[in-house]
């Protein structure tokens, strides 16, 4: 009798899926994640809408694959892969977050057929291994060095920035960021460090009145009374306190027994600040930045000695002065010979749209530069920057990696056919999952004609066909609807990040599909909020 | 539900023993050896398929949604959520065999199920429990001794590296990472190796730490020589690399003294104020010049440092790191030589640690910054760092070099082997039922039971790897007879060969001999409970 009935060895609230059962929660989970996102895939990709669950209800409007999917709250556990395994493209090389999740959808998909024709998962996953061997192999033949040759490499990067900008919302404008992109990550002269370009965002005017500025920006306000304009900066950077100067030594106090001593004390804290700005000055510095605040005596100090001072320059601000000016981070004052400072040829307040910014120009490192996005909300200038980022990550990769392979589902054709031909010549069960392998990356240019609204069916195998010809650089040509050479279009992807989408999806997928059983523990019982 | 023997009052009221008896449940007799039987066999069966290099994955979601895939047995049964008491002694089981021996988790579980499977049988046939615990602790024995008959040697020493990382390779099959298969396991042979004391026998596995960072490819994971810590230069200017580095570890604060008794530093005067600033400087002045008296050129410090002291530091040139945790203060004085000192005074040049060179690590677009110190002058800490796609292949990864990591200091400190692959499972099994035939009482049935148990495990691993289970172990099990050779075992991989020895599929005695042990124990344990009550209403 007891034996008879089934015996519940988990806490109440705690799950158990088995075989079947979990391997359609991953595979619904995780096809739902791909589904999502499918449709911003492409130049011809739609946006999504996130409204935020809190109580000011802030909009975004995205194309970010990564971003949208940071933004859901997923319970499925294979959906949380697909998440994080965007997350981690965007980490890594910045851009493809879209493609990877959607081919890691496609696999599962193809997966589910394979599964459903009664072959193991494990024959399924080491087929797929060898696949991604021969995709990558066939990605790596396909790839094009132009890193040698200044002119042609220049022309590939224009290209690449075009390629991931042509999908975002900067498409109209494309030309106009690219050469901004390319401008800006070419003056890091390859160390790719993208911290040296700074992006800032000023509501008002058009995408089109963005523009890259040689030097470097500075949302802050210069000291009243204090020159606005000087030239041959030498700047010192400082993170010292320039209220009252505490006292550290743990324990002090003060303790007097008459008020003509406090306002002697008062003298002294004075003067001590009087000798600290005194000491700063001696450093033959005529610009003084400061991290924290700078309180109105020593800032009248600085005016009286025709010192320009800015106050209250965040930690990021001062550490990338730092960087572009070339001088260091002072918080003593006692060596003014010890102290390297920083230079730049001018230090003005410029205005832009209604805001006033203190631009550096002719900075000692060349390196950096700023970004200065316009737009008409501010829903358009986020969704500029996440763009722009996205492009600056992709280029800055590339120009650490030269190699560059083709776009527009050439490379996705290619890798495909690469595969199939593979298959037919591998007996066995892993030749399927092979095949399965191959109609995975095919949907991608499929997806990407579907979203522009074309034939995808037609215009696939138009293209399938043109690869089994050997015109290895057939593309789809997502403005004519047609098959065409992207070598002409100049339609270019970064090595790097074509070929990180194929292994990271690749891994999730496998992760995902080697799953046969999902313990899910009872949900932590929450203390009630007491409600603010 | 049967309350047990009562006796009844003339007016049908029972007598009451124990308090509140009417709100307890009791299972008593052979209904609680079924039940118990039952839900051990539940545990032992979603570990069933995680046996061996084809085995699938489980993936579990903790009580805050975090999700772990891993097909290590006891990670996988440490996560379940499990409240039956004899479920959990199958997890204490599994956890026990992790820490003695760290691989095998899976088999132990297995191999309990199946044991507890076959008594069940023994029972409905109407053998006293007792009865059946002694013959499998006879049938334990008897398997236990073939064994030590069976078993190779494998001798060790810095040459038989190859070896070592064959039999590393075994553990790490059924894994994830068994796309870089030969890497991992010769990074996990390679730091056993250099903290290994071979005269001792002996691996200290805290000199092992292990890092994870999300990115990259697993390809990139590496064996650091050294200490790697996620952290970076108190200060953005100060230089990413440093040659011979001598380190000061620090467990002290820049900044001024603190006495620990309470007082008070009364500011009287100008004078006192005056004094005071000076004081101040001078105490920061004097600190950094202790630590560069001594020679140092890199301070290593638990705590945080003041602005002014940071900058000091820049100033000369005296490269810093601050906020280090505890364990890896530990680890850096261990691994350089080097001595923690709690105060700048007991600073002097030979309780500095040495380091031939401590670099900074940046990784892909994101700020991340880790520090490793290589070369250090005591080089057996090692640091495995490794990369992945993702949080989850990285634990996983950890856990899967973790199994590895044991089974090659195994390796070290008994040099017995067997061979895997179910080898020596059908070989003990043999053993058993050609022993039970001479037995006469009743236990011959419980051994030639536990015979029929150990056929369980290499059942599995046909049945994981897509092969017709009974067939297959018919088949080796004749095989094994007629040629003599106890090595032969089931081909998971596919490669054409059933010889454990061509395959490398090695397994260490003690390893095996505590699977066998841990779950004759735990069976006969579970066999021998025949009454339990508990006092929830809703138990069963």
């Amino acid at each position: 009798m007891v034996s008879m009935q089934p015996i519940g060895i988990y806490k109440p609230g705690a799950e158990e899926e088995k075989s079947e059962t979990a391997r359609m929660s991953s595979f619904v989970g995780a096809i739902a994640i791909g589904d999502l996102v499918k449709t911003t895939l492409g130049p011809k990709g739609m946006d999504k809408i996130l409204q935020s669950g809190n109580k000011n209800n802030t909009i975004q409007v995205t194309n970010d694959g990564a971003t949208i999917l940071k933004a859901i709250g997923v319970d499925n556990p294979a959906a949380k892969i697909l998440v994080d395994i965007s997350k981690v493209q965007d980490d890594e090389v910045g851009d493809g977050t879209t493609s990877v999740t959607v081919l890691a959808c496609e696999l599962l998909k193809e997966a589910e057929h394979l599964i459903a024709q009664r072959l193991h998962p494990q024959t399924i996953v080491s087929g797929w291994r060898k696949a991604v061997t021969e995709a990558r192999r066939a990605l790596e033949e396909s790839a094009k060095d132009n890193g040698a040759n200044p002119d042609k490499f220049r022309e590939d990067l224009m290209n690449i920035a075009r390629t991931t900008l042509s999908s975002k919302i900067l498409t109209a404008n494309k030309d106009h960021f690219a050469n901004l992109a390319v401008d800006a990550v070419l003056r890091l002269k390859g160390h790719g460090d993208l911290q040296a370009i700074q992006v800032i965002k000023i509501l008002g005017g058009s995408l089109l009145d963005s523009t890259l500025d040689e030097g470097f920006l500075l949302e802050k306000k210069i000291g009243v009374n204090q020159p606005k304009r000087v030239e041959n900066a030498k700047i010192l950077i400082a993170n010292t306190s320039m209220d009252a100067d505490k006292i550290k030594v743990f324990g002090s106090r003060v303790r007097v027994d008459a008020i003509s001593k406090i306002a002697e004390l008062e003298l002294a804290e004075k003067e001590k600040m009087k000798d600290k700005v005194g000491k700063i000055i001696k450093h033959g510095c005529n610009v003084f930045i400061n991290r924290q605040l700078i309180y109105n005596y020593p800032e009248q100090l600085f005016a009286d000695a025709g010192v320009m001072a800015i106050e209250h320059a965040d930690f990021e601000g001062v550490e990338r002065l730092a960087l572009v000016t070339g001088g260091e981070i002072v918080s003593t004052f006692d060596n003014p010979e010890l102290v390297k400072l920083g230079h730049c040829d001018l230090i003005e307040e410029v205005i832009i749209g209604e805001d006033k910014l203190i631009k550096f120009s002719g900075v000692a490192l060349g390196e950096a530069c700023t970004i200065v996005l316009r737009g008409a909300t501010q829903q358009i200038l986020d969704e500029a920057e996440r763009s722009l980022h996205d492009a600056l990550c992709v280029l800055a990769q590339t120009v650490k990696e030269t190699r560059t392979v083709y776009g527009g589902g050439c490379s996705e054709m290619l890798m495909a056919n690469a595969v199939s031909e593979l298959a037919m010549k591998t007996p066995g069960k892993e030749a399927l999952a092979m095949e399965g392998f191959a109609r995975a990356l095919r949907m991608l240019p499929t997806i990407i004609a579907d979203n522009a609204g074309y034939d995808s069916s037609q215009l696939v195998t138009e293209l399938r066909a043109a690869h089994k010809e050997g015109r290895n650089t057939t593309g789809l040509d997502m403005n004519r609807g047609e098959i065409a050479d992207v070598t002409v279009l100049g339609i270019t992807e970064s090595y790097q990040v074509k070929r990180q989408v194929l292994i990271s999806a690749a891994e999730a997928a496998e992760m995902i599909l080697r799953v046969d059983d999902i313990i899910k523990a009872a949900p932590r019982q929450r203390a009630p909020d007491h409600g603010h | 539900m049967s309350m047990g023997s009562l006796a009844f009052d003339e007016f049908g009221r029972p007598f009451l023993i124990l308090k509140d008896q009417d709100k307890k449940s009791r299972l008593h007799g052979i209904e609680a050896h079924k039940s118990h039987i039952m839900a051990a066999k539940t545990v032992a069966s979603t570990l069933r398929t995680s046996l061996g290099p084809k085995g699938l994955d489980k993936m579990m979601v903790s009580s805050d949604g975090e999700v772990t895939i891993s097909n290590d047995g006891a990670t996988i049964l440490s996560m379940m959520d499990v409240d039956h008491q004899i479920a959990k002694l199958m997890v204490q089981l599994s956890k026990s065999q992790d820490d003695e021996i760290g691989d095998g988790t899976t088999g132990v579980v297995v191999m309990a199920g199946a044991l507890l499977e076959q008594a069940e049988q023994l029972l409905d046939r109407g053998i006293h429990p007792i009865r059946i615990a002694d013959g499998y602790e006879m049938a334990a024995q008897v398997a236990i001794g073939h064994l030590d008959k069976i078993c190779d040697q494998f001798p060790l020493d810095q040459s038989h590296r190859e070896r070592l990382i064959e039999t590393a390779m075994t553990t790490l099959g059924s894994k994830i990472v068994n796309r870089c298969h030969r890497q991992f396991a010769e990074i996990a042979v390679d730091a056993v190796l250099s903290v290994a004391d071979l005269e001792r026998k002996d691996v200290d596995f805290e000199l092992i730490k292990m890092e994870g960072k999300v990115g990259g490819k697993l390809e990139d994971t590496m064996l650091v020589k050294g200490v790697v810590i996620d952290k970076d230069m108190s200060h953005p200017q100060m230089p990413k690399r440093i040659k011979d580095a001598k380190i000061a570890i620090l467990t002290c604060p820049f900044e001024p003294p603190k006495p620990k008794t309470k007082h008070k530093l009364d500011v009287t005067s100008v004078d006192d104020y005056k004094k005071l600033r000076v004081y101040e400087t001078e105490k920061f002045d004097e600190m950094v010049k202790q630590v560069k008296d001594t020679g140092a050129n890199l301070v290593i410090c638990q705590w945080g440092f003041d602005d002014e002291a940071n900058h000091l530091l820049l100033q000369r040139q005296l490269p810093a790191v601050r906020w280090v945790g505890g364990p890896e203060i530990e680890l850096i004085a261990i691994a350089t030589g080097g001595r923690i000192v709690p105060r700048f005074q007991e600073l002097t040049t030979d309780k500095l640690g040495k380091a031939g060179i401590v670099r900074e690590l940046t990784f892909g677009t994101t700020k991340d910054r880790m520090l490793v110190i290589e070369e250090c002058h005591n080089s057996r800490a090692v640091t495995i760092f490794i990369r992945a796609g993702n949080r989850m292949i990285i634990e996983e990864a950890k856990r899967s070099l973790h199994d590895a990591l044991c089974v090659v200091r195994n390796l070290v400190k008994d040099h017995r082997i067997v061979y895997g692959g179910g080898a020596a499972e059908i070989a003990m099994s043999l053993a058993v039922s050609q022993e039970a035939e001479k037995i006469s009482t009743l236990e011959q049935y419980a051994m030639r039971a536990f015979a029929d148990a150990l056929d369980s495990v290499p059942l599995a691993l046909a049945e994981n790897s897509g092969q017709a289970p009974i067939q297959t172990v018919a088949e080796i099990k004749s095989r094994q007879v007629t040629e003599k050779n106890p090595r032969l075992g089931i081909d998971c991989m596919n490669k054409g060969s059933n010889d454990m020895r061509e395959q490398h599929v090695i397994e260490t005695l003690s390893s095996k001999r505590a699977q066998i042990m841990l779950a004759v124990q735990l069976t006969k344990m579970i066999l021998k409970i025949d009454d339990i009550r508990s006092s929830s209403e809703n138990m069963f």
